[in-house]
């Protein structure tokens, strides 16, 4: 039996997020960030005229998703709804999670307001504990600049771990490093080492004893380590996740 | 006046400690403790309420809800029921 889009789970992909992987050579990017922080108008920048909306099932809010081509290598992105948080409780929020964790896109971009950056590091945090490949966009510098602050990218590059690109979105500044960082990454030209969040040894003893129950039923795909913490959150909307895939799964 | 709702007792307000509804206009103010309690805990916190953060009032609605707070450098506007129960010690 070959693989099927079941079994590879591009039919997820498709169901649910309104994704056509078409070209198993496409590479999805997910866009996540605060809102207003410029992730649309970088959407755009990318896409140009390609874009098109789409509606997430059964839900209100509405993703974008586009194509673009740089180099040899075809795109697809998809613009998450803005949120402040992962730690769902709202519908944006859930379905940004459940993208970034349960589809695995290849390269997630968390886009930044370099005005007040503090605020959106939470948002970084988060994505990066769920996933290696992050690429974290610093838009909005030309404001930040005007309003006299200047930020040490390779202080941040190196405390993060992974790689941070200066962008103005709006004038299209930056875009060429960023594409040429996204290209970079996925050749696995650049080894992204995200800072990991360590807990106290309560809940890492307690995630270590989750992890193999929960990698056993849910193969190793997903990131368990987040799962785990995410039970130990007593995340009720996390549950209804992972039923779901065990369903996947069984079917 | 009833400062301390029901739900959070066991803390003793101290002076100078107030609910961060209560803040007036310009002044600021350092984050002491959210209750537990809260239901919207975690989005406070995500909001960037944490505790020791420094906020400030910047304008209140003409019926006194929802308050507008400079937060980490955004001004966000909060309902007087999330923030009740969020304490913290007036500054200046």
């Amino acid at each position: 039996m070959g693989l099927t889009s079941k079994s590879t789970g591009l039919s997820l992909l498709k169901n649910k997020y309104n994704i056509d992987k078409d070209d198993k050579d496409m590479i999805v990017i997910a866009l996540a960030g605060n809102p207003n922080t410029g992730k649309s108008t970088l959407f755009n920048t990318l896409t140009g005229l390609n874009q098109h909306t789409g509606n997430w099932p059964g839900k209100t809010v509405c993703n974008a998703k586009g194509t673009f081509k740089y180099r040899d290598k075809e795109f697809l992105l998809v613009d998450l709804p803005g949120t402040y948080s992962l730690l769902a409780n709202s519908v944006e929020e859930e379905i940004a999670r459940d993208f970034i964790c349960f589809e695995n896109p290849d390269i997630t971009i968390v886009i930044t307001d370099a005005t007040c950056l503090e605020r959106n590091l939470n948002l970084v945090l988060q994505v990066m504990e769920i996933t290696d490949r992050v690429i974290v966009c610093l838009n909005l510098m030309d404001e930040a600049k005007r309003k006299g602050i200047s930020i040490d990218i390779e202080k941040l590059e190196s405390r993060l771990g992974v790689p941070v690109i200066p962008t103005v979105a709006r004038d299209n500044k930056g875009i060429d490093k960023l594409l040429e960082t996204i290209y970079k990454m996925i050749n696995g030209n650049i080894e992204a080492n995200p800072y990991r969040l360590k807990y106290s040894d309560e809940i890492e003893s307690i995630v270590e004893k989750i992890e193999p129950i929960l990698e056993e039923s849910l193969g190793s795909k997903y990131n368990t380590r987040w799962l785990a913490l995410r039970l130990i959150d007593g995340d009720k909307a996390i549950f209804n996740s992972i039923d779901n895939i065990l369903k996947e799964n069984s079917v | 006046m009833e400062l301390v709702s029901k739900s959070f007792v066991s803390y003793k307000i101290r002076k100078h400690e107030i609910p961060l509804n209560e803040l007036p206009v310009g002044k600021k103010a350092r984050i002491k403790m959210l209750s537990k309690n809260i239901l919207p805990r975690r989005r406070l916190l995500d909001l960037g309420l944490i505790p020791n953060t420094i906020v400030k009032t910047e304008r209140i609605s003409p019926s006194g809800n929802p308050i507008a707070y400079n937060i980490r450098g955004a001004i966000i506007a909060l309902r007087k029921e999330e923030i009740e129960n969020v304490i913290v010690e007036i500054l200046d």
